[in-house]
């Protein structure tokens, strides 16, 4: 029995401190696959969820939060552009907030405020408006950047998101000088075939 | 307990220490070990997510600047279409009142990629033989070593086809990380995301009422 115990008190040590938390997503985004074995960075991203129904969300640093505290000042930044001030225990709540969000930035101090799953879901049925008339999905991205430079763009895209939503995203994150994109995929082994003649 | 110590007293005047084990029994805590393992083991994300790295070129705003010319015989048009299909032609639209035929494919190994290795057999061969041979004489050769040798390959490749992706608007995000991965899997150098014109999204159409009413 003891060495039993020994082993699964070993085991159990290192799960404990390997583990990152799968953090469930806003939206249930299955996500591709491919070939490409590169793993993806872990900190300085900002990752775009696209949605099967045409919502986008926003992350950055897979929600995790680094003593530079990029998370507070990039709301801090984004509360000025529309003139709403977040207390410090918003910005507080914003940098623990472990998962994507999607919601116009106007509601973003009652998603900040509640802590029922049922009212933040409510509060997330638009994503984050792309619209040329209130693309706050750019100055997202720019504020991001503004903060940290070092940021990478990530994209997360479910199988089914439709095409002119990819375009849409892609071109503002052109529009912003973006050109170089992670696409988030799940690996799936293949073997290459040469026919010969 | 107390009926115990009660049969100690009836047995005899002898009062002994009263000896206690020195086992604990731990068969509770290994339950609980066992839950949380598995817990744990549910719960981490032990495969990190992977990525395809896509870098698109610049858009160019400026109309002064001009923009690279690429050879007919060279491209190859893959129009990613609905219903997980893919039409393809060589070239491009001389004349849009009457445009090439599409020819129908998918995104199966049989389908698009028999086509691209076909047309960069030069290329892909080198790289699938070069990686074959590190794999025999060099199996301790960095993987950037690799890539970077393999980049170099791609670099000096002057005779692989150009492919133009242009999605159809009822294609899927799916389908793009497909076909950018049939890129990669038959190491074809150069390919860019294009929009469709008019002209294309009309033969899309096309094809897709005549591949309806014939069937399979």
């Amino acid at each position: 029995m003891t060495p039993m115990v020994d082993l699964f008190s070993v085991v159990l040590t290192f799960l404990m401190l390997t583990t990152t938390m799968r953090q469930p997503e806003p939206a249930p985004i299955d996500t591709p696959f491919s070939v490409s074995d590169k793993t993806a960075p872990d900190a300085n991203i900002m990752t775009l969820l696209l949605s099967e129904d045409n919502r986008v969300f926003y992350n950055i640093d897979n929600g995790s939060d680094t003593s530079f505290h990029f998370k507070g000042k990039i709301l801090t930044e984004m509360g000025t552009r529309y003139n709403i001030t977040f207390t410090p225990e918003e910005v507080k709540q914003f940098e623990a907030y472990p998962s994507s969000f999607g919601m116009p930035i106007q509601n973003m101090k009652s998603f900040l405020n509640t802590k029922d799953a049922k009212e933040r879901e409510a509060l997330q049925v638009k994503g984050i408006p792309i619209d040329s008339t209130d693309n706050q999905l750019a100055l997202w991205v720019l504020v991001t950047r503004l903060v940290n430079p070092k940021v990478q763009a990530c994209i997360k895209g479910d199988n089914d998101a439709p095409y002119p939503l990819v375009k849409k995203v892609l071109d503002i994150m052109q529009d912003k000088k973006v050109n170089r994109f992670n696409l988030i995929t799940n690996l799936e082994a293949t073997k290459v075939m040469l026919t010969e003649e | 307990m107390g009926e115990i110590i009660q049969e100690e007293k009836q047995k005899g005047g002898k009062r002994r220490p009263k000896k206690h084990s020195t086992h604990i029994d731990m068969t509770p805590m290994v339950d609980l070990m066992c839950l949380l393992i598995t817990f744990f083991m549910l719960t981490t994300a032990f495969s990190k997510s992977k990525v395809m790295e896509i870098i698109l070129p610049e858009k160019i705003d400026d109309p002064n600047i001009e923009r690279p010319v690429i050879q007919d015989s060279r491209t190859i048009n893959v129009i990613l279409g609905p219903e997980n299909k893919i039409f393809w032609y060589p070239g491009r639209v001389k004349d849009s009142n009457n445009p090439p035929a599409l020819k129908e494919t998918d995104y199966s190994a049989e389908g698009i990629r028999v086509l691209l290795l076909e047309r960069n057999k030069l290329l892909s061969k080198k790289v699938i033989s070069f990686k074959e041979q590190m794999v025999k004489e060099n199996p301790t050769m960095s993987r950037d070593s690799l890539l970077a040798n393999i980049k170099r390959f791609k670099k000096a490749d002057d005779s692989g086809p150009i492919v133009l992706i242009k999605a159809y608007k009822e294609s899927r995000y799916a389908n793009i990380v497909d076909i950018i991965d049939e890129m990669d899997i038959c190491s074809v150098v150069r390919y860019a995301i294009v929009d469709i014109n008019y002209v294309e999204e009309k033969m899309v159409q096309t094809a897709m009422a005549g591949s309806t009413t014939t069937p399979k």
